[in-house]
């Protein structure tokens, strides 16, 4: 009997069972059902219809739409925020962090659902409103998302780079836009993907929030799915993996300076 | 004094950080063209002086003059001054290029233009062209001319400190601040530093202000020198002055090496210190206490008999140059420098000229503190109890049972929260490796070595300073606690001592 040997590259086997798993095989399965019909047989033909249907394209474009306006929301809303928050003399003891991330640690559907029977109470109608209801539902959500990574973003930059703006002769608002924007750029980019994304393919937010007006792509999926319209369900989220691979792609290439690390990825 | 061509004027500033004095009454004026040095210890307030400068901190009292003007209050974008920063803060997601012409793009000149026949001046931004000639001569002058491109995050230490020189001095600012700016370089570097900054210094004909705490670097490189200690200026001067003439055994210490001792002089023109009577050229009065500073380059080492202290030789040790002997002269040690050979273990005499013997004031004679008397007959002051004696405050008195002062017709006193002044002589306290175990915890904050003993200042946390002379040796930033004998602390009452009459 041969003794197996323990060794220090056997630790790896328990995580490449669970990338296998949990990742590639789920990855393998969409791309699998994306291309077949019915039948099994492998096609292009679910991704023609869908470029060809109006509807569909439609959807796409409109959640894009809701996704690039909740990005833009937050970061107005959350850049301001993360600024103070980072600013030592404002913030001494950190609760003001606390306050701001604490609201991810309610459960997601109970916070929504609090949040439309709050703007219920205060006047705004979901059934009557879904577009403004979603909108604030989203940025409710998704705002401490921005806000963590621009603070430590905020946190790590060097401070003397400020001084040396001033030093120079830029005027407090030339040193925002000259210096605290690009310094800042890695956490607005991990920012605005840990929005973008996960807006457009949410389906949650916009039920909840608008009961049930509007749709988004994630409830494209989602509705497909239910009626075990595997092909077409996994197609859709084929499509937005493309398109959030493509996004990260892209951001790759702005987050070039090594130096300051503060994004995600 | 001729005041002259002056750029600058700092006149009574003063700088609080959460109730801390960090400078303290600072006065000093910078003509036009001037290399100045602010020297001192880290913590001395040195840079927090050129921030004020700058504009990052506003001063908590005093005003700041350039020109003539009044600029305490404006803003760092709106003076004339640029800043080499210690640790650069260059912006990482520009350029070589784009980072020397940052200040270039934001600058408006004034111009003349003549538009229909009439001559209007204008105020406008500098163009492309002439952008890119001022960037292309600052980086000449840094020798980086091949470097416009490059990314910031590709270049060395040195290369970078160029940079960072070549984006103040592009602005032609009329006075170029320079924080530590060598700091972080090699010794190698650091030296063909100075001596290009000096040279740059003398082409520019920039006032350039420089905050250091090497004492080489400031000798190198300054026309005049202010030393600073815990916020205060000692001494202000050129390089040999302050070498030569140190103004108190702190800047003598902290400028280049030096033998310090205790001495008392004796006659006109006449100090007693290593058990000798030396001629020297200060006057002083008569049976005054005084520290004697002597460089050990000025003492000069003689045969047995032929020279004014014997002593024998116990180390020796090579140095490149000369060699750095120490002669016992009873307790005392003597550092001497010399370029001759001589071997250890004989016995030899040393000789200084007069005018060699450095003669100052003493800095401390002893500790005085404001203090009172709490009810168990004990004093308390600088954040301590210390037990003392109460009967010396009134003579032939002695405490009863009750602890109330009687004295010798009976009359009773009662002493508690009565103001007392203390005293207490700089070799009665002890100094206690652990912390709990004195009166009083603090930090080690300076130490002198002063030939037979060392001069160590222990600070507590508010601030309060106890002054100890003693044989052993410490370390700087040691946390120590001092104990003072009962009998050591001497007690005088503030007021009169018929307040204190129990009836």
């Amino acid at each position: 009997m041969s003794k197996i040997k323990f060794q220090r590259k056997h630790l790896s086997i328990p995580y490449a069972a669970f990338l296998l798993l949990f990742v590639v095989l789920p990855l393998i399965l969409i791309v699998y059902y994306a291309l077949t019909d019915v039948n099994g047989t492998i096609s292009l033909k679910n991704f023609i219809n869908f470029f060809k249907d109006k509807n569909k394209l439609g959807l796409l474009s409109f959640s894009v739409i809701i996704g690039v306006a909740n990005t833009v929301l937050c970061l107005l809303i959350g850049y301001p925020i993360a600024m103070i928050l980072s600013n030592r003399k404002y913030n001494k003891s950190m609760v003001m962090v606390l306050l701001f991330v604490m609201p991810m640690w309610i459960n997601f559907v109970l916070r929504t659902a609090a949040t439309r029977d709050l703007l219920y109470w205060l006047g705004i109608n979901g059934g009557e409103n879904p577009y403004l209801a979603t909108m604030i539902g989203m940025v409710y959500n998704y705002l401490p998302f921005t806000i963590l990574p621009l603070y430590t973003t905020m946190l790590k930059m060097d401070k003397s780079l400020i001084e040396a703006s001033y030093d120079l002769g830029a005027k407090p608002y030339q040193t925002f836009y000259k210096t605290i924007i690009p310094m800042t750029m890695p956490g607005i980019v991990s920012a605005a993907t840990m929005v973008f994304m996960p807006t457009m393919s949410s389906f949650v937010i916009s039920d909840i929030m608008g009961e049930r007006k509007i749709s988004l792509i994630g409830n494209a999926i989602q509705f497909n799915f239910d009626q075990s319209r595997w092909h077409d369900g996994s197609l859709i989220a084929l499509i937005m993996l493309l398109i959030i691979g493509i996004i990260t792609l892209l951001t790759k290439n702005i987050q070039k300076e090594e130096n300051v690390r503060g994004g995600l990825w | 004094m001729k005041k002259g061509n002056i750029i600058i004027e700092l006149t009574n500033i003063s700088k609080e950080f959460d109730g801390n004095l960090v400078v303290e009454d600072f006065n000093l004026y910078v003509r036009k063209g001037e290399f100045i040095t602010f020297l001192g210890p880290s913590g001395c307030g040195k840079t927090t002086t050129l921030r004020m400068i700058a504009g990052f901190e506003m001063p908590t009292q005093g005003s700041i003059m350039l020109n003539g003007e009044d600029i305490t209050n404006l803003p760092p974008y709106k003076r004339p001054i640029n800043t080499v920063f210690q640790r650069y803060a260059l912006f990482p997601h520009l350029d070589v290029y784009d980072n020397v012409a940052f200040g270039l793009k934001l600058k408006k000149v004034k111009d003349i233009v003549k538009k229909n026949g009439e001559i209007k001046e204008i105020e406008r931004k500098l163009t492309v062209k002439e952008i890119d000639e001022k960037v292309m001569k600052a980086l000449k002058i840094v020798d980086l001319e091949e470097f416009e491109t490059r990314d910031i995050s590709t270049l060395s230490g040195g290369q970078q400190q160029r940079v960072a020189i070549a984006r103040a001095i592009v602005n032609e600012p009329e006075i170029l601040l320079l924080d530590e700016p060598l700091g972080a370089l090699d010794l190698k570097m650091r030296k063909d530093m100075q001596l290009e900054l000096k040279e740059m210094h003398k082409k520019l004909g920039i006032t350039f202000i420089y905050v250091t705490h090497d004492q080489e670097e400031a000798l190198t490189m300054s026309d005049t020198i202010v030393v600073m200690k815990d916020g205060i200026i000692q001494q202000i001067g050129t390089p040999t002055d302050i070498y030569n003439e140190p103004k108190n055994a702190f800047v003598a210490d902290f400028i280049g090496e030096s033998n310090i001792y205790n001495g008392t002089i004796t006659g006109n023109k006449e100090v007693l210190f290593l058990n000798h009577v030396f001629e020297c050229v200060d006057d002083f009065p008569k049976n005054e206490k005084v520290d004697v500073v002597i460089r050990p380059e000025d003492i000069f080492l003689m045969d047995e008999d032929k020279g004014m202290v014997k002593g024998k030789l116990v180390s020796k040790t090579f140095k490149g140059v000369y060699y750095e002997y120490v002669l016992m002269v009873g307790k005392n040690e003597v550092v001497i420098h010399d370029t001759k050979e001589y071997d250890i273990d004989q016995i030899m005499s040393i000789y200084i000229k007069p005018f060699d013997i450095h003669i100052m004031k003493k800095e401390f004679v002893s500790n005085v503190y404001e203090g009172y008397i709490n009810k168990n007959n004990d004093v308390c002051f600088a954040e301590g109890e210390f037990e003392c004696d109460v009967t010396q405050l009134i003579p032939n008195s002695h405490v009863d049972e009750e602890g109330y002062l009687v004295d010798e017709k009976g009359i009773k006193y009662d002493l508690t929260d009565a103001d007392v002044k203390v005293e207490i002589g700089l070799k009665d306290i002890e100094i206690i490796d652990n912390e709990e175990d004195g009166n009083v915890s603090g930090e080690i904050v300076s130490i002198i070595y002063k030939g037979d003993h060392y001069q160590v200042i222990i600070r507590t946390e508010e601030y309060d300073d106890f002054v100890v002379d003693t044989e052993y040796t410490w370390n700087e930033f040691d946390k120590v606690s001092v104990k003072v004998p009962k009998e050591c602390i001497k007690i005088t009452l503030k007021h009169e001592v018929k307040n204190y009459v129990k009836d």
